[in-house]
């Protein structure tokens, strides 16, 4: 299916100018975290892209049928089952992983993006506009937290997906792995930074200041 | 239709809630072998680790079933239940719960490992959040600590979570549980402090709670095995 502009926007969106964690600053409970090292960063990024996609697509098919008042819980359902079952599989087929993100899989239900694109996005579009709203939304929120755990791993305990990359001759030369990256105070700093550069780079999205 | 009746509201719902309920149960029994499978693995990777050896999940296994020679019960009095031997997960020393009341005895697992035998107790106790564990290998003198490793449900990352960390385990290696013939389990004190009645270990700045659950499970675990481990020491 070819994407025309209206439907490019939906995908590309939320990867920049639209970004839920740089301009909407949600999903920042998780994203401080999950990101002290890379790999359970791109497992939390790949289940909350499906998670929202299909949770979206799921919603936008009810949306017809969905009665008014009950659409909030109607949603926290359809989330919390597609959350649970992608706790199940991780728990089958990447237990160390599951172990690493322990409680944070499960509080996807509560990912303010999840709730935000359901009420915004699904209620009111038909089901690919909303697959890609969810797979966008995914994606944006996930390479912040992609970027966030490369740096975090990087220099906290010089390893990328738990392999040594920070030779042992920095190290016999007094090079030291920075503690303070493991904690969550650096994982704020360094969203801070990724959103100082993202503005300066979109001058459209600076407040004014009086 | 009318969708904002009460009567469409309430059948919407509860056929919505049967339905994911249906789902979810097929996802959780359709995966639940594999579950169990990567659970028990995961416990022999802590088993081994008690014995300081670094296991991958894909040779925790065969590691587990190469240095671990028998587990079995071992009732209040240190003696061996008969009928509870067995290594493998269906067998009664690995399935007991950590902690159980009602269970007929206490787990050990019994592993020759450089020409000695040495003995894993299984630990269980509370840290400031929730639930912490550990296992203890001691030497068939019932009193040297060969190696430790803990584990914890959700202490506080940084913090009281460092327990599970390799640093702290092995501090335990060499300890003595006994001194003066008197079963003294180990001391877990604030780095920097010692105890003169006991071996002790530095426990986590910042995590004093779970240090001193580590404390606490040490002495209570450890005393449930007193008999048992005289045993070993008279010997």
């Amino acid at each position: 299916m070819a994407l025309n502009s209206k439907t490019k926007a939906v995908l590309l969106g939320p990867l920049n100018k639209n970004n839920p964690v740089l301009v909407q600053v949600l999903g920042i409970c998780s994203a401080l975290a999950v990101t002290s090292k890379l790999e359970p960063s791109i497992v939390m990024a790949i289940s909350v892209t499906l998670v929202v996609a299909f949770a979206n697509v799921i919603i936008s098919l009810l949306r017809k049928t969905i009665p008014n008042r009950i659409r909030i819980i109607v949603q926290l359902v359809v989330a919390a089952a597609l959350v649970t079952i992608v706790s199940e599989v991780l728990k089958a087929f990447a237990y160390d992983v599951n172990k690493q993100l322990s409680v944070f899989v499960g509080l996807i239900v509560t990912n303010c993006i999840l709730m935000g694109r359901l009420e915004a996005f699904a209620l009111g579009n038909g089901p690919w506009p909303s697959f890609l709203d969810g797979i966008g939304n995914g994606l944006g929120y996930g390479w912040i937290l992609v970027v966030t755990g490369f740096f975090r791993e990087l220099l906290g305990s010089g390893e990328l997906m738990g392999y040594k990359v920070i030779p042992q001759s920095f190290y016999d030369a007094g090079y030291e792995d920075n503690g303070l990256m493991m904690l969550a105070p650096m994982a704020i700093l360094i969203v801070a930074c990724i959103i100082w550069v993202h503005r300066s780079r979109n001058k459209d999205l600076q407040e004014e200041t009086n | 239709m009318n969708r904002e009746s009460n009567r469409y509201t309430i059948i919407y719902a509860a056929v919505m809630v049967i339905l994911v309920a249906l789902g979810l149960s097929f996802t959780h029994q359709a995966l639940l072998d594999k579950q169990i499978a990567n659970e028990n693995i995961d416990k022999m990777q802590q088993l081994l680790r008690s014995l300081n050896i670094e296991a991958e999940a894909d040779e925790a296994e065969a590691r587990y079933s190469e240095l671990v020679t028998n587990a079995y019960l071992v009732s209040d009095e240190g003696n061996k239940i008969e009928g509870t031997e067995g290594t493998t997960p269906e067998d009664p020393a690995f399935s007991t719960e950590l902690g159980d009341q009602s269970a007929q005895g206490l787990p050990v697992y019994e592993v020759s490992i450089e020409g000695k035998t040495v003995y894993i107790l299984p630990m269980s106790g509370s840290g400031l959040w929730g639930a912490i564990w550990g296992y203890l290998a001691v030497e068939d003198d019932g009193s040297t600590i060969y190696g430790a490793d803990f584990g914890h449900a959700g202490e506080t990352p940084g913090l009281g979570a460092e327990i599970a960390e390799r640093y702290f385990g092995l501090q335990f290696e060499g300890k003595e549980l006994y001194k003066d013939g008197e079963l003294r389990s180990i001391a877990v004190v604030k780095p920097g402090q010692t105890d003169t009645r006991r071996d002790y270990v530095d426990g986590i700045s910042g995590g004093t709670i779970t240090s001193q659950g580590v404390d606490k499970m040490l002495l209570s675990s450890v005393g449930e095995y007193e008999n048992f481990l005289m045993k070993l020491n008279r010997n």
